[in-house]
């Protein structure tokens, strides 16, 4: 039991350079397993390359986004197909379709990585506390992820915005919230094994606390899991934050926002205008893609039965 | 047999609780009053009150609780605030077409995602194998409204073999495009777990000896492989469940269907928080009993587990 524990008995010098040394070795063999695979590298270069281009849009577009160039060059500037001078066409209003497809990275990428944020830092608080304390803790935290996950995401989420003023950061918090249930699942697992493996009986008996023993040695050892989890739910994030575009709940408009152009675009394929809404969608599944591949490459790289025995 | 069908029905009464719960506080706790949300911001603080009384909104928070509590277990959900039509009827009148089309949906991908991914699997590393699993990726990453765009764009405008969006009269042919852009993910993982799946169990020792006491190779792969690498399948339907009660939302908005899950968009644009409680906790609900269902439908695909192991905690 965790109160029973030791504590305070003799100082554990330079352990965290030791376990620090162990994780940079597990990185680097991780790394060198990710560049032989070659849909994670095609992964990490979608995701890069538009990652770059949602940091550089303002050097890599010629239109401001939210330009309507049919108050300046009249009727000619409406649903123009795609071309030398608009790459992916523009919209009824004029605007440009490509500016707008690059400016739209921003904000997927932008509640992507802010929500994978808040839901892992919950989940890896909830699950290690679940399985390093176990009994009633993880009775109740169990109790709760398995709660969490009955209720189907994008209703959750669109049931949580309704009732939120519109805005980015509420809306990082309400999917954050309702996506820590699988990170914690995995963490508490995870925990659940390296809390009965040597190291972690070594340092509880030389006097560490629950937090350091938790923080400090268990959840270096359990980082490759969360990062796995982390990479794939980035792309299920994405696509939710493009549904509720879609369905008009996400970022408010004159923001470009992927999900929001395609349901624009939508009402004008009869007229032909397909691109309005096809370089939206394409756009995400180039990222969603990306993040699967990449996902699915890492969890080849970081296998945890592949390194067995390593970094002793 | 009996034992683990009363140990699943007993672990499920928590969840319920649960869910229950996490619903009631979710339209309880977050901030604004649901009052003025209704009336508006011009609403008079008289109308405001009067109608904080009539939802019983002025009452301890533990009492509102209970009478909620109390109203899922006999089925009264309230009424909605808008029509004042009981949330149960409401959510009955629309269930019919969600429930055809998910489960048209599921048919669908659970048909073609097993063909697709033993094909894979027995043909492994040929062109056909590449071609399923690029398509799974594609299914999987691709978002599924725009898909339904494409698909109507391809066969009601330019092929002209189905006919657009709504119910029509009804008929199956209204059901396909939906079902297929409502099925499109699910299908896709399920390839991709069937042919993970029926890989690792054709290395198996059974499927050797299987084949060695001259089973034909059918009997081999639908008898003995097939079975046994359906486990994970089965789980993606139970969780592939909830994707589709979510996933419907948007597909009855592109498809114009009048289900329940454009019940919950009307209702939040209408701000009629009593029908999207009632809603978001028939969707939990349902989800619950088809997971339970999911669940005890594995001893029949892999009679271990009807012994007594908390095999599903971990």
């Amino acid at each position: 039991m965790p109160a029973e524990r030791a504590k305070g008995m003799v100082p554990d010098n330079n352990r965290g350079d030791r376990s620090e040394g162990k994780v940079c070795s597990l990185w680097r063999d991780a790394w060198e397993r990710l560049k032989q695979n070659k849909a994670a590298i095609a992964g990490l270069f979608l995701v890069a390359v538009i990652t770059l281009a949602a940091v550089f849009a303002p050097l890599i577009t010629k239109y401001d986004p939210g330009v309507q160039l049919v108050w300046t060059q009249g009727p000619d500037a409406q649903l123009v197909p795609p071309g030398t001078d608009h790459w992916f066409g523009t919209d009824i209003y004029g605007r440009d379709i490509y500016s707008r497809v690059v400016y739209g990275a921003r904000v997927s990428l932008q509640i992507g990585v802010a929500s994978t944020i808040i839901s892992v830092v919950i989940g890896v608080i909830l699950g290690a506390m679940a399985g390093y304390y176990g009994g009633l803790v993880d009775d109740i935290i169990s109790w709760l992820t398995n709660v969490i996950f009955a209720f189907p995401f994008l209703l959750f989420v669109l049931a949580l915005v309704a009732y939120l003023p519109p805005g980015l950061p509420l809306m990082y918090a309400a999917i954050g919230i309702v996506n820590w249930a699988g990170v914690a699942r995995i963490v508490r697992g995870q925990v659940l094994s390296a809390r009965e493996k040597e190291y972690v009986e070594a340092a509880t008996v030389v006097g560490g606390s629950d937090v350091r023993v938790i923080v400090k040695h268990i959840l270096p050892n359990i980082l490759a899991p969360v990062i796995v989890q982390a990479t794939l739910g980035m792309g299920s994030i994405i696509m939710l934050e493009s549904s509720l575009s879609f369905l008009g709940f996400g970022i408010q408009p004159p923001t470009p926002s992927w999900g929001y152009e395609i349901d624009q675009g939508r009402q004008y394929l009869l007229a032909g205008a397909w691109w309005w809404s096809a370089f939206p969608g394409f756009a995400i599944m180039a990222l969603v893609l990306g993040f699967n591949l990449l996902g699915d490459g890492l969890r080849d790289a970081l296998d945890p039965r592949q390194n067995v025995g390593e970094g002793r | 047999m009996t034992n683990y069908v009363f140990r699943r029905l007993l672990a499920v009464i928590p969840v319920i609780v649960g869910v229950i719960a996490v619903v009631f506080i979710l339209t309880s706790i977050v901030p604004g009053d649901p009052a003025r949300l209704m009336v508006g911001q011009r609403g008079d603080p008289a109308t405001i009150q009067k109608l904080r009384e009539d939802l019983g909104l002025n009452r301890p928070l533990w009492q509102q609780f209970i009478d909620f509590f109390k109203g899922v277990v006999t089925l009264d959900l309230g009424r909605s605030y808008r029509t004042r039509m009981p949330v149960i009827q409401a959510i009955a009148e629309r269930l019919p077409i969600t429930a055809r089309l998910a489960l048209a949906s599921m048919a669908l991908a659970v048909t073609s995602g097993v063909t697709l991914g033993m094909v894979a699997a027995l043909k492994q590393n040929s062109m056909l194998d590449y071609g399923s699993m690029i398509a799974a990726l594609i299914g999987i990453s691709a978002p599924s409204f725009w898909v339904g765009i494409m698909l109507v764009v391809l066969f009601c405008v330019q092929l002209r073999w189905i006919p657009g969006t709504g119910t029509g009269d009804g008929s199956w042919i209204y059901l396909v495009l939906p079902a297929l852009t409502l099925g499109m993910r699910p299908a896709a993982l399920i390839a991709r777990l069937t042919r993970s799946g029926m890989l690792e169990v054709l290395g198996q020792d059974y499927i050797r000896t299987a084949r060695s006491k001259g089973l034909t190779e059918k009997a081999v792969i639908i008898g003995h492989a097939l079975k046994n690498a359906m486990i994970p399948v089965i789980t993606v339907v139970g969780t592939g469940m909830a994707e589709m009660l979510g996933g419907a939302i948007v597909v009855e908005k592109l498809f114009s269907l009048p289900g329940v899950g454009r019940l919950g968009i009307e209702a939040i644009l209408n701000r009629d928080f009593a029908i999207i409680r009632g809603q978001v906790l028939f969707m939990a609900l349902i989800f619950v009993v088809t997971n339970l269902l999911v669940d005890l439908s594995y001893p029949l695909f892999d009679p271990r587990i009807k012994y007594g192991r908390t095999w599903r905690r971990e």
